[in-house]
């Protein structure tokens, strides 16, 4: 027995190793994980290489999973050996730290560099194992349960019936609900997203789906002029209970149309709310609260993350639109940060832990309005401010929402606050290029340290 | 796919652009006064009354005049339609020409957007509808809000700006919209209310086969012009509508102008009812300025939303009286243009009508003329008095859930905050 645990042991370790070190130096370049994969564990098949894309993000910080000593060695094991099949594991930031050969110093102040929801109220009364599945299963299941709840509840946009939407997000749903249900429109956003708003205001609830974020432009006038103001001038008459989803963002050299990000643009809209999702738990529980919302809102999702892997639970839950979401307490500075630039946060957040410092992270989630609440007490205990976006620099979200906290908290602020976005360019196709033009792990080290002088 | 209606005869030439040196052309006096004949082909599932027999709706003087011999139960209307459509078309009129009124004694502001002498599209097509079915219009909306059935109280308020108005003073004269009456707006960018429309029509499909309510054959009417059919969301729901055979008419109240833009010089092919069979329904061309016509037409393509046939794309040839808002100095119309259109007046043709095939008296529609008087003064009244929105309303309507509004740095939400009930919070 011993032996045997040995050799799974060694096994385990060389993969670990590689996929930390990885992590740290390739800076969770999903691909070259997926390539350590399947070099070390054999020949695959691609699909499953593609869920070790997907597997190697997985994060733990869901509520249903407790960081407990059990959580040591022997969880992934017990994973990995379930999935052989599938060929892939389970790598939890904890599992890798337990195995870190740089020593028990780093894992003594490591181990806090995911940490559990405290306040998240799914997590105590979770008594079930709960699920795992993909973030963009997570939309799907979200959707269908709104569907399953409310036959008013419909679905437009190009090719999310008989495709299944192009990430797969409304799969299954038109063989199950039929065709009038699951919309398949013509190319023709601005008139279909303005038939989506028709219908809304007629008793209706439709879920729009924009293939790219960025085609939404094209659906600009209505979004403006009727999704966000018709409450207003109808003095109140019709209620537009519609809610406009897409995945954006910078993906992988996906050109520069491709990979606009929209949430500068809508953000003066008013009338609407936006959201942005990032865990499968939290998709999931914006998806379902943004179609029982009677309010305009759009949920936007990024390309890269739609295979994170997460256990979410078993029951009914929803997330509150207006709410963040806190990622790991802190006591040296404050980040913000949503979407994808959440995992660049955290994987500086590690960075800094090894040097000693103790952000705290908070994922806004609610891109407008803003949590002024959860970003107050984090102002007033750390003092310090600074915003990872990954929207343009000019007029974006981390600009707004410098000037909310300029306006609210100057007085606690014991340093200017720093904003990190993408830079006022249109994203290169040139893979290195495009790098450049996104916020690294990196330069958020760099940053907090500035900040903490 | 084949068409009930195939395009008519275009007879009547339409004016080309004013400049004093090229000719006009003026349409032929004789029989295109009181509109020309159209033909029309009709489907066998079509049960009509009997002046359909030869297939035509005629012009109206050129029917009576056919009709003399006999007897008066084929006439096109009955006493009490007769009545009731002039009563429409003169409120209308009246309601129009009290705004100017208002407007130049400054009581109303912005843009306003008068309808005088397109009353017979809207009466002609409106008041054939149910209080159901949804109507979605544009900028010159105020008398298609009165033939839908919203009181001229809450228009006039509106107008004014005042609280009691249909949307709390909060839309305008250019955001007309009322739930009970369905009349769904109310659109200030031309186009913006044609995929309004069509997600109406959608909703009345869906609620019939997702839903199953087995009743619900609700129409949506949308009206539009001449210059919103160059416009790519007219298109798009074209072929959306279509496709999906959504329960819509389209109404293009085409009056040759889209402010000074004349409809020729921004038209590769004027006539816009062929539009309509390129993407695979019927499209008709009716003389806007006859309401007799346009309620023919109107029954037909309302008839046939109705039983789930699909759109039809009804093109009316009409014209406006005044400029395209109390601000046009309407100086690049032609005067013989106007009059030419001016003697074609629905109203006086409907009064003609009326009389002639003894529907009713002079008397009978004079009184009509003073008691809609009495509405339109006792409106303006009711909106002079009304109060003006308090500052606490600023804040009201922004959000159907007023937690849009966030979570403030108190921990409250923001709408909780008694400054939001004020009116005095910023946000």
């Amino acid at each position: 027995m011993s032996l045997k645990f040995f050799a799974h042991f060694l096994f385990i370790f060389q993969v670990y190793i590689s996929v930390f070190l990885l992590i740290i130096h390739l800076q969770f370049h999903f691909f070259e994980i997926a390539f350590l994969f399947y070099f070390f564990a054999g020949a695959k098949p691609m699909a499953a290489i593609f869920q070790g894309v997907g597997a190697a993000a997985t994060l733990s910080s869901s509520p249903s999973n407790s960081f407990d000593s059990n959580n040591s060695v022997f969880s992934p094991l017990t994973s990995f050996s379930v999935r052989r099949g599938a060929s892939f594991a389970v790598v939890r930031s904890d599992g890798i730290l337990n195995l870190n050969p740089k020593g028990r110093r780093a894992q003594q102040l490591i181990s806090n560099a995911v940490a559990t929801k405290a306040d998240s109220a799914a997590s105590s009364s979770s008594s079930k194992p709960g699920h795992e599945l993909l973030l963009f299963e997570a939309l799907q299941e979200g959707l269908e349960e709104e569907m399953d709840r409310d036959p008013r509840v419909c679905v437009m946009g190009e090719d999310v019936g008989h495709y299944g939407g192009s990430y797969k997000v409304t799969k299954g749903l038109a063989e199950k609900f039929g065709d009038l249900r699951v919309l398949d429109t013509p190319i023709a956003e601005n008139s279909f997203t303005g038939m989506g708003i028709g219908a809304a205001m007629t008793g209706l609830r439709p879920v729009v789906e924009g293939m790219n974020m960025g085609f939404l432009l094209l659906a600009f006038n209505q979004i403006s002029n009727n999704c966000g103001m018709l409450h207003y001038t109808s003095g109140g008459q019709f209620t537009i209970p519609i809610v406009i989803r897409g995945p954006g963002g910078v993906g992988r050299q996906l050109g520069a149309e491709h990979s606009q990000r929209l949430e500068s643009y809508f953000q003066s809209i008013p009338g609407i709310q936006m959201v942005a999702c990032s865990t499968p738990y939290n998709a999931k529980g914006l998806m379902k609260a943004a179609i029982r919302s009677e309010n305009p809102v759009i949920l936007f999702e990024h390309v890269l993350l739609y295979n994170l892997k997460e256990r979410i639970p078993d029951e009914d839950y929803i997330c509150n639109l207006e709410e963040a979401e806190m990622v790991r307490p802190g006591e040296h500075v404050t980040i913000l940060t949503y979407s994808r630039m959440r995992y660049h946060v955290m994987q500086a957040a590690k960075t800094l832990v090894n040097k000693g410092y103790d952000p705290e992270v908070i994922d806004i989630r609610s891109l407008k309005p803003f949590d002024l609440y959860t970003i107050g007490n984090s102002v007033k205990k750390t003092h310090r401010v600074l915003i990872v976006e990954e929207c343009m620099r000019t007029g974006g979200i981390g600009a707004s929402l410098t000037a909310a906290i300029t306006e609210n908290f100057n007085d606690y602020l014991d340093a200017p606050i720093m904003c990190l976005s993408s830079q006022d360019v249109p994203t290169p196709y040139a893979g290195t290029l495009e790098e450049v033009t996104v916020v690294q792990p990196a330069q958020i080290v760099t940053a907090v340290e500035q900040l903490c002088q | 796919m084949s068409t009930a209606f195939s395009a008519a005869k275009f007879s009547t030439q339409p004016f080309s652009t004013i400049s004093h040196d090229s000719p006009l052309v003026f349409a032929k006096p004789t029989s295109q006064f009181f509109g020309s004949t159209r033909k029309l082909r009709l489907t066998s599932s079509s049960k009509f009354n009997l002046s359909r027999r030869s297939g035509t709706v005629v012009a109206v003087s050129d029917y009576v005049k056919q009709k003399t011999s006999k007897s008066t139960t084929s006439l096109l209307i009955t006493k009490e339609e007769g009545l009731e459509l002039y009563e429409d078309m003169v409120f209308g009129r009246a309601f129009e020409d009290m705004c100017a009124q208002m407007y130049y004694r400054g009581k109303m502001f912005g843009f306003v957007h008068l309808y005088n002498g397109q009353e017979a599209v809207s009466t002609g097509f409106i008041k054939l509808l149910k209080q159901q079915d949804s109507v979605v219009s544009t900028y010159r909306d105020h008398v298609h809000a009165l033939s839908k059935g919203v009181p001229a109280r809450a228009v006039m308020s509106e107008l004014f700006g005042k609280t009691t108005g249909c949307c709390r003073g909060q839309g305008g004269s250019m955001h007309m919209f009322s739930r009970e009456h369905n009349l769904l707006g109310g659109f200030a960018f031309i186009g913006e209310g044609i995929p309004i429309a069509t997600g109406a029509a959608f909703t009345s499909k869906y609620k019939r086969e997702v839903l199953k309510e087995a009743d619900c054959d609700h129409v949506t009417l949308a009206f539009f012009g001449d210059g919103t059919c160059n416009n790519g969301q007219f298109f798009e729901c074209l072929n959306m509508a279509a496709l999906w055979k959504l329960p819509i008419v389209f109404v293009v109240e085409n009056n040759l102008w889209a402010i000074g833009m004349s409809h020729s010089r921004a038209t590769s092919d004027p006539q816009i009812y062929k539009k309509g069979p390129a993407f695979g329904m019927p499209g008709i061309h009716v003389d806007g300025m006859d309401v007799l016509k346009v309620r023919e037409v109107a029954k037909e393509a309302i008839g046939r939303a109705r039983r789930g046939e699909g759109p039809t794309l009804v093109e009316c040839e009409t014209y406006r009286f005044r400029g395209h808002s109390l601000a046009d100095p309407d100086e690049l119309r032609d005067p013989a243009e106007k009059d030419h259109y001016a003697a074609r007046d629905p109203i006086r043709a409907l009064k003609k009508y009326l009389i002639e095939n003894s529907l009713a008296s002079e008397a009978e529609l004079k009184a009509i003329d003073k008691k809609i008087d009495e509405v339109v003064e006792d409106a303006v009244e009711f909106a002079d008095e009304s109060p003006i929105p308090a500052r606490s309303q600023l804040l009201e309507n922004v959000f159907a859930d007023p937690r849009g509004f966030g979570i403030g740095p108190d921990g409250r939400y923001r709408c909780e905050d008694p400054k939001f009930t004020e009116g005095t919070a910023r946000v």
